[in-house]
């Protein structure tokens, strides 16, 4: 018994000392990166004049260009990057599948076409446009909760529903493009294409409220978590309430994925990556949604100072991802196929 | 902790949909012993089991521990008293065996509440009655068929329930895995005094292993008792439509049905159809 107990608590001690050195060291790297966006760009300024902007003080120069135009461009890659992560992080982990991210399922695409056509059918503007995208968001995910619901295999069904749903939403959007008048249409590109550009400190309030409500909230559902990746008969055994855990926890995450498409738009892949790479870091044995949160900011943070630094022209930041993203997609694709797995 | 509870199933009809599939069953479990459930397939009985253990809701009648019905009670309070293993649970990939068999402390978890001393002490005493402690660091996916199974049983075993319900525990596994599963439950019920439910496709490894039978056919339970009093031969023809012999077991005295097949049997028997069938795999 002695002899057992002592090989548990090691086992355990490695593995929890494992995840608190990657989840500090992503905390550091989001840092790192977070600090290089503020310092870089067409002027570079020292940390202690970006450390003196963030604290209030007036400095000539540094305060319009680092507090008025890098600080809220960071602020929005860190709050997009955390709610990507969590939210593509439980739906991956609930879903049993890593194709089951919103950004995969539709849900991003939901917010897109509802955006796009209040901008351009519409002519309407600002936080009006960025509620309503918030709400497709919620309608998407019923939709196609409803349409999976309740029969053998849901997993797969969802996803299958939700690429359906998402490529008809994809639709939607290039009809209204076609139809828009092309003064709008530049207002509606940045749904369409995740980007930090033009970030306005006002315009973090709302992300920031949701990241600070629903994250925590994700975190406390993820123990139920536990229970539910065991399937639902274990699960009910376990005494767990899975539908009740899967709802909210569905609310959440498509909240966290409304309201940051609404301010930075779909930044691409940044939800279906950031699973994955938590869970290679960490190793599984518990769900990993603030590792994946960290994650996500981490990739987004990166991909902009590379959209930004490391080409001739400046590219938005959905572009990196994109491009880093879909060949990801393509070797799972693959991985799946050769294991033979449906979905 | 007392383990004696008393566990009565009364009048449930339960089905999926609208469709009963269990028609009106009446039982009261021993608590403290070894019940087998047997029946042909689809005869309701992993129903009845889904039912015992609160996955399905009996539309009419109702299942009961201690006077109170389980739909009623509060969720993680009946998880800590009764456990259920289903068929087919899903094991997260590459998770480690010790923390799979964890997930079995979670109705003693709170949302506040973190990984206690006691956690620890039910995996390790878990992990111990299964023979799995050196497993504990690898990772699930790993194992063969029989190892999984017992990790699963294992978990089970953490949640440290009076009564465990187990579907079908010994599919896919071979006789001697069968055997190796079996007799780790009938000693953890002499040692815990666990209240064992199982459902069990094997009818002679049911007869061996269990203190009580439950017979069902066609949704209703048919007959039940002690295997040697209820195993007999007009019950497998009614259960299982199987013309059979039934004789005793020279080591445990336990009924052993040994069943009639159509082809190679007495000459006697053998009318013009079973001949030909009987020359057909001869010429085969």
């Amino acid at each position: 018994m002695s002899d057992a107990l002592a090989i548990l608590r090691q086992g355990r001690r490695r593995r929890w000392r494992r995840r608190l050195l990657v989840t500090g060291i992503l905390v550091a790297l989001a840092l790192v990166l977070a600090a290089a966006l503020l310092m870089l760009g067409n002027t570079i300024y020292p940390a202690q004049d970006v450390f003196r902007v963030i604290m209030g003080e007036k400095v000539t120069g540094a305060s319009f260009a680092v507090g008025t135009l890098r600080l809220p461009r960071m602020i929005a890659a860190v709050l997009a990057g955390l709610a990507f992560g969590a939210a593509g992080a439980a739906f991956q982990t609930m879903l049993r599948n890593p194709l089951a991210s919103p950004d995969i399922i539709g849900i991003n695409s939901g917010c897109s076409a509802a955006a796009v056509t209040c901008i351009l059918l519409f002519n309407m503007s600002g936080a009006a446009v960025s509620a309503i995208s918030v709400l497709a968001g919620l309608a998407v995910a019923a939709l196609i909760y409803l349409l999976a619901y309740g029969r053998e295999g849901a997993s797969g069904r969802l996803i299958l529903m939700g690429i359906g749903v998402g490529a008809l939403m994809d639709a939607v959007v290039s009809y209204m493009l076609l139809k828009g008048s092309e003064y709008d249409i530049p207002a509606a590109y940045r749904w369409l294409t995740g980007s930090l550009n033009a970030m306005r400190m006002d315009e973090m309030g709302s992300l920031a409220i949701a990241v600070a409500i629903l994250l925590p909230l994700a975190l406390v559902l993820a123990r139920s978590l536990e229970a539910v990746e065991l399937g639902d008969e274990t699960a009910h055994a376990l005494g767990a309430r899975v539908e009740r855990t899967r709802i909210l926890l569905i609310l959440c995450a498509v909240g966290l994925v409304a309201f940051a498409t609404a301010t930075t738009g779909p930044i691409a892949f940044v939800a279906f990556l950031s699973g994955p790479i938590a869970s290679r870091l960490v190793g599984t044995g518990k769900p990993h949604i603030l590792q994946a949160a960290l994650v996500g900011a981490a990739l987004v943070l990166a991909a902009d100072l590379l959209g930004q630094f490391a080409f001739d022209t400046r590219f938005p930041v959905g572009v990196i991802t994109g491009i880093l993203g879909a060949p990801y997609l393509l070797v799972l694709l693959i991985r799946l196929n050769r294991k033979g797995s449906s979905l | 902790m007392s383990v004696m509870h008393r566990y009565v199933v009364e009048g449930a009809v339960v089905g999926y949909g609208r469709v009963p599939v269990v028609h009106g069953v009446e039982l009261e479990v021993p608590t403290g012993q070894v019940s087998v459930i047997i029946g042909a397939n689809a005869c309701g009985k992993s129903t009845l089991l889904k039912a015992m253990a609160r996955l399905l809701c009996p539309s009419q009648g109702a299942v009961t521990l201690d006077g109170q019905r389980i739909d009623k009670l509060p969720t993680r309070a009946l998880a800590r008293t009764l456990g259920l293993l289903p068929q087919s649970p899903i094991a997260p990939e590459g998770i480690a065996v010790a923390d799979l068999v964890g997930r079995g402390r979670f109705p003693h978890q709170g949302y506040l509440r973190g990984w206690s001393s006691e956690d620890e002490e039910a995996v390790a005493e878990a992990l111990e009655m299964m023979n799995i402690v050196d497993l504990s660091d690898r990772s699930v996916d790993e194992l063969s068929g029989g190892q999984r199974q017992r990790v699963w049983i294992a978990m089970a075993l953490a949640q440290r329930t009076d009564i465990l319900l187990l579907d079908e525990p010994t599919t896919y596994l071979d006789i001697a895995h069968q055997v190796e599963i079996l007799d780790l439950l009938s000693e953890l019920n002499r040692t815990r005094q666990t209240t064992i439910v199982m459902v069990l496709h094997d009818i002679n490894i049911a007869a061996r292993y269990a203190d009580r039978i439950f017979a069902m056919c066609n949704g209703r339970l048919i007959a039940q008792g002690p295997p040697a009093e209820i195993i007999t031969e007009e019950l497998m023809r009614e259960v299982f439509s199987l013309d059979s012999v039934v004789i005793s077991d020279p080591q445990s005295a336990s009924p052993v049905v040994l069943p009639k097949t159509r082809v190679k049997h007495q000459p006697t028997d053998c009318d013009a159809r079973d001949c030909t069938v009987t020359s057909a795999v001869d010429a085969a």
